[in-house]
């Protein structure tokens, strides 16, 4: 019990003293999560409802390669981004390996194929009859998509939500292609993790509160908008 | 083409350059191989910061077990490598792949356990002789089991027995880094074999006692190796370089040789920068 009320009065203290070091955590933790989620979504939710919507050749394929990718493990993806990022590897050239940027590859690929599920699935439930109808009023493709995807707002934000969630929590993939630098690619589940090998666990407590806080606070936006 | 899509794709891009562009600024970087030791002490933290303010490189260190820090140097992933394994190590100066090998300092290696002592192990002389009544006894030993050079050590010392201690229920293979290793012994009031750094860092926390320690054969020693910048196009052999003659100046040195005192009353490291492996008994 010490531990946890040790713990909670740890990250309390680390928030109001406004420690510099897990402010930064924190921020790139939100920088990472953030720019993949957004990049995952610009991405995913068109092409979410485009494979919902339109029939083309390979359509199914591309559809069981998603629900596929939906359940990627996190560290069979830091592997593999691992294996064209490494200096010696294909993309080494681009010298990305242990940057942020790459991180915000291998969470993009972890992100990208929940958020274009969810919205499948999302925009799949919609009236068909408001697709026929928009057409019979003379609407452009891309006037059906917009329309569609607010239609299925709902959905779509959810996709965005549970995208943003899954990498935000991810901790195997930010390891392997960050490094876990501090100052540079430490993210909050990494310097959890590493806390808790070093056997601060106070400390590891307090990151913890601050992540599960911060992932509070996003999905309080988002449902915000979602409900709107 | 609508101009939402435009302004969309725009956007996408304007992402992925901002991202990008953040990486592609450092070129003055040393990538630093070790092993968890150096790290979870909080050596490295103090030296890291001194060395980037002097060369005005970025060090990126990466933390991981010995034997991943040579695989990473091999592989010309990492310039420069702080290792604890001197007979694997020797392998690679052989055959090319580092050079510029030098001794950077030692500590030595414990075996720990319940103060309870189960398995009757203290103040045994022989870490051999330990291990083999450790194994009797059939008490809980957690191994580093992730090729560290605390694990090469470990196999070492199991080497000289004639059984070996894997696939025994007793016998736990944690494939983690050096202060996990302790926590799981701690919760499962097991044996272990530590260095002693790692150990002394984390004593506040543990219920776990020295045992045995002073064998020659215990004895635990850090060198710093420049990976061939001949061998891969990619290496940054200048930074490599700089980084062993910061590790062997008299500088860091004497950091080495306070490191630790004020908070635990003992060095963790003792500097050795200039002297042979026959020295120090190894």
């Amino acid at each position: 019990m010490d531990l946890i009320a040790e713990g909670i009065a740890g990250a309390l203290r680390l928030l109001i003293a406004g420690d510099r070091e897990v402010l930064r955590i924190a921020l790139l933790t939100l920088r990472v999560s953030g720019t993949a989620t957004i990049i995952s979504a610009v991405i995913g939710v068109p092409l979410g409802t485009a494979i919902s919507l339109w029939s083309f050749r390979g359509r199914r394929r591309l559809a069981g390669f998603v629900n596929t990718g939906m359940g990627l493990p996190p560290v069979v993806v830091g592997l593999w981004v691992s294996i064209f990022l490494w200096r010696t590897g294909p993309l080494g050239f681009l010298r990305l390996m242990y940057t942020p940027t790459a991180m915000v590859i291998a969470q993009t690929i972890i992100a990208l194929p929940i958020v274009t599920g969810f919205t499948m699935a999302g925009v799949g439930q919609l009236d068909p009859g408001i697709r026929l109808q928009m057409l019979s009023l003379g609407a452009s493709s891309w006037q059906l998509l917009s329309i569609l995807i607010r239609e299925a707002k709902l959905s779509v934000l959810a996709a965005i939500m549970a995208g943003f969630g899954r990498v935000v929590a991810e901790v195997g993939a930010s390891m392997m292609v960050g490094g876990n630098l501090l100052g540079q690619t430490r993210v909050l589940t990494t310097a959890t993790s590493m806390e808790v090998s070093k056997g601060n666990f106070g400390f590891a407590i307090a990151l913890s509160i601050i992540l599960v806080g911060i992932t509070y606070i996003i999905n309080v936006i988002l449902t915000r908008v979602q409900q709107q | 083409m609508s101009k939402r899509f435009k302004w969309i794709l725009a956007l996408s891009l304007m992402v992925v350059l901002s991202v990008g562009s953040v990486a592609l600024g450092a070129s003055k970087e040393v990538i630093l191989a070790t092993t968890t030791s150096t790290r979870d002490t909080g050596l490295l933290d103090v030296l890291i910061p001194i060395f980037e303010e002097k060369t005005g490189y970025n060090v990126k260190m990466i933390a991981v077990g010995t034997g991943a820090a040579l695989a990473l140097g091999e592989k010309g992933e990492a310039d420069v490598l702080l290792c604890h394994a001197p007979a694997s190590e020797m392998e690679l100066v052989e055959s090319g792949d580092v050079i510029n090998r030098q001794l950077v300092m030692h500590n030595d290696f414990v075996i720990v356990g319940p103060s309870e002592d189960p398995a009757g192990v203290k103040g045994f002389k022989s870490a051999t002789e330990a291990l083999k009544k450790i194994a009797d006894a059939e008490a809980v030993f957690v191994s580093r089991a992730d090729d560290s050079g605390t694990h090469k050590k470990e196999k070492e010392v199991w080497n000289k027995l004639p059984f070996q201690p894997s696939g025994n229920a007793w016998y736990l293979e944690a494939g983690t880094g050096m202060a996990n290793t302790l926590n799981i012994a701690n919760e499962k009031l097991a044996y272990c074999l530590t260095d002693r750094g790692t150990y002394l860092s984390l004593k506040d926390r543990l219920d776990l006692a020295i045992l045995v320690e002073g064998d020659a054969i215990l004895l635990n020693i850090y060198h710093v190796m420049q990976v061939n910048p001949d061998r891969h196009k990619v290496v940054n052999g200048p930074g490599g370089q700089a980084f062993v003659e910061f590790m062997v100046s008299d500088e860091v040195q004497a950091i080495i040789s306070e490191f630790g005192v004020d908070k635990y009353g003992s060095p963790l490291f003792f500097p050795d920068a200039g002297k042979s492996m026959e020295e120090l008994g190894g």
